[in-house]
């Protein structure tokens, strides 16, 4: 890399410039990450419009179709555009400081990832304004549901290849990474766990989202050049599309999931003041989640028709997932026995991550479990499964992360005052949020209708209270991030007590060129 | 590590992208062997020759009901003539829809056919079929749509009742 070494001797650019054309680990970290938390705000803000509607029975404030574009564009921008992002900005940013290297192994193809994704993301946002409004067949875009969208039918498709390929592009990058440019002497079992679960996140979105690539390149075919592999009338079957959609889209929850991983098993030992419980094993349970993620996929399809056999095999394989699941859990766990722990921001976060998200994978083997899955099926239930797992336990994640990291990154201490409050104010709404929906689920509500029967006002009025509380919070998160980039307390090198690995040898904030010096790792 | 390996890395990982999205096409005729065995989505199978070997099993009686639909964009009318038949298996049978055609203009449909239980589907064989081909009907006429089927002695002793459902869809790019 001759360029590369060349700009070692200067800083970055000024202006505009330097973020359209950086190359910097640092940078493109950067961007992710405030593109992530600004899709996080807009997908958050189409919550709250879902949450106003459904405060009380009745349509009060949206039509039924615009609540449908809601729910639909709710799920893709908070999916694609602010957790995938945000940790994809967390593996620029933390993968070559962990690891010693002093850049991601291809840094203009970084560039290139991280560009691909603003225009996607405004291209989604934009077909709110296109003749028959947004997509509004959910995020699971089924077909023939989702080909009476209207004009934005093709951006949808575009949108998912732009994403797709910015994710291809950071995955590769992130495996080349790992793989090449380690420093001497870091074996691939001494690499920290957030660097192993990203390499396995890595893989699986080389591996499934071109399966979802090709599957909405089939809805677009079917739509406008006369195939028909979902249509039935030419001898298509729709539910094929649902075994594609499934087969990306059971691995792409443990995208979102396993750095979330990572994140909780750097900051447990930290906290904890003792080095992670069974660092072997839960490489190895991250591989079997990983490799179970892909032959589970039909247990999203329990209702559509499949023989008994079929049942039983995707059940088991499912309920399996709780294994090395539980024993990441029980590691976290084992991990903070006698320590001597102490309750900063991203501990709290990351004691929520144990608790709440294995609360949503209990949820999960009720739902893994066929014949009760046929009572949770597309009820609220679903609902606040996945929002346990995704939000208390990948969002809840992200935020864990960054006030871990924020003081390594801007040099300055967050504001701890500030942090305890948002993490309190956001555990207690998530679960006034999201508890009430297992209630309205077992009782039959079901998701993505604007309207309800009587019987659900309460609990649907307590979670929408719930809902509010819950985004007034993140502005608490807002405010102190901009807070912590602006000033406050210099953080030390070392930032946190325990904190062990090699980002906490460099300054901070670390100089725009780190470790052009391998570092040695005994 | 310098570039070399880098790239090296990077082709091989851009193989796997590629093989994969190639892999999610393949599903698609994938699919269809996995349905043709298991009978999956309900798929009927067209009778061979070894099911039409004359012998009628006598002792056993399965009731075949039948059901239509329409979908939206075709502008028919759609039922079956008999609501259900008790059959033996190995036996030819003869059954008849009704098709008409409620619009103005001339339209060509397409009938799609699908049987629950979908285990039963790999065992009713059709001999004949509107289904077969693209049904065209002029404005305004109705027309009967004959079908002969035969159910295969080797149905599982449990399944007593097969539905028999037909959707007329409308057919593209004709009519």
């Amino acid at each position: 890399m001759n360029t590369a070494s060349n700009h070692d001797a200067h800083g970055p650019k000024s202006g505009i410039m330097r973020w359209i054309t950086t190359t910097n680990h640092k940078d493109i970290g950067n961007m992710y990450l405030i593109v992530a938390l600004a899709m996080f705000f807009v997908g958050g803000a189409m919550a709250m419009v879902i949450r106003a509607e459904l405060f009380q029975p009745g349509l009060q404030l949206v039509n039924p179709h615009f609540f449908n574009q809601m729910t639909t564009l709710h799920a893709l921008i908070m999916v694609f555009g602010a957790v995938m992002p945000a940790f994809v900005g967390f593996a620029n940013w933390q993968v070559p400081l962990m690891i010693g290297a002093p850049d991601m192994a291809l840094p203009r193809l970084n560039n290139w990832s991280f560009w691909l994704l603003p225009f996607a993301a405004v291209m989604l946002v934009s077909t709110l304004f296109m003749e028959g409004g947004a997509p509004a067949a959910g995020w699971t875009m089924y077909p023939p549901l989702v080909q009476q969208t209207g004009d934005a039918f093709p951006f949808l498709i575009f949108t998912v290849h732009l994403l797709g390929m910015s994710s291809i592009l950071g995955a590769i990058n992130i495996i080349v990474t790992i793989v090449n440019m380690r420093a001497p002497g870091m074996t691939l079992l001494k690499m920290p766990m957030f660097v192993w679960t990203w390499l396995i996140t890595a893989f699986l979105l080389i591996a499934v989202m071109p399966v979802f690539a090709g599957a909405v390149t089939m809805l677009l075919t079917d739509q406008y050049f006369g195939t028909s592999f979902f249509n039935t009338a030419g001898g298509g079957d729709p539910v094929l599309f649902q075994h594609l959609f499934w087969f990306f889209g059971h691995p792409e929850v443990y995208i979102m999931i396993l750095p979330s991983f990572g994140v909780i098993s750097q900051v447990i030992p930290t906290f904890a003041r003792k080095p992670l419980f069974g660092y072997a094993s839960m490489v190895y349970a991250t591989a079997a989640i990983a490799f179970l993620s892909f032959i589970v996929w039909a247990h999203h399809m329990f209702t559509v028709g499949m023989p008994i056999s079929g049942q039983l095999y995707f059940m088991y394989a499912t309920v399996l997932i709780a294994v090395p699941t539980g024993v990441k859990v029980f590691n976290w766990l084992a991990t903070m026995w006698r320590g001597s722990m102490t309750f900063e921001t991203p501990m709290l976060f990351a004691l929520g991550v144990v608790v709440m998200f294995t609360f949503g994978g209990f949820t999960g083997v009720m739902m893994g479990t066929a014949p009760t899955d046929v009572q949770y099926h597309d009820s609220y239930f679903i609902v606040a499964h996945f929002h346990y797992t995704l939000v208390s336990g990948a969002v809840f994640s992200v935020f864990c992360g960054a006030y871990y990291w924020l003081p390594k990154w801007t040099g300055y201490m967050y504001d701890e005052k500030l942090g305890k409050l948002h993490f309190w104010l956001t555990a207690i709404s998530f679960n006034v949020l999201f508890f009430p929906q297992h209630f309205l689920g077992l009782a039959g509500m079901p998701r993505r209708i604007p309207d309800y029967a009587l019987q659900f006002a309460d609990w649907n009025m307590v979670s929408s209270i719930g809902g509010f509380a819950f985004g007034l919070a993140q502005l608490i998160f807002l405010w102190v991030v901009i807070k912590a980039v602006r000033g406050g307390e210099p953080a030390s090198d070392e930032v946190w007590e325990g904190a062990d690995g090699l980002e906490w040898t460099l300054s901070s904030p670390p100089p725009y060129h780190s470790f052009n010096e391998a570092p040695k790792v005994s | 590590m310098g570039d070399a390996a880098n790239k090296r890395v990077t082709v091989q990982l851009a193989l796997v992208v590629v093989a994969m999205f190639g892999f999610g096409f393949a599903m698609v005729p994938l699919y269809d062997v996995l349905c043709d065995l298991t009978g999956l989505n309900g798929k009927t199978g067209v009778a061979s020759a070894e099911g039409l070997d004359g012998v009628v099993d006598e002792e056993r009686w399965v009731t075949v009901e039948f059901t239509a639909n329409v979908n939206s964009q075709l502008p028919w009318k759609f039922h079956p003539n008999q609501k259900r038949i008790r059959v033996h298996p190995g036996k030819v049978y003869a059954a008849s829809y009704y098709a008409e055609n409620l619009s103005e203009l001339a339209v060509v449909g397409q009938a799609v056919p699908s049987v629950t239980p979908s285990r039963s589907a790999r065992y009713f064989s059709k001999t004949e079929c509107f289904c077969f081909n693209q049904q065209r009907l002029e404005a305004g006429k109705g027309e009967e749509m004959p079908l002969r089927f035969i159910v295969d002695k080797a149905l599982p002793k449990e399944i007593t009742t097969i539905t028999l459902a037909y959707t007329f869809f409308k057919s593209e790019g004709e009519g």
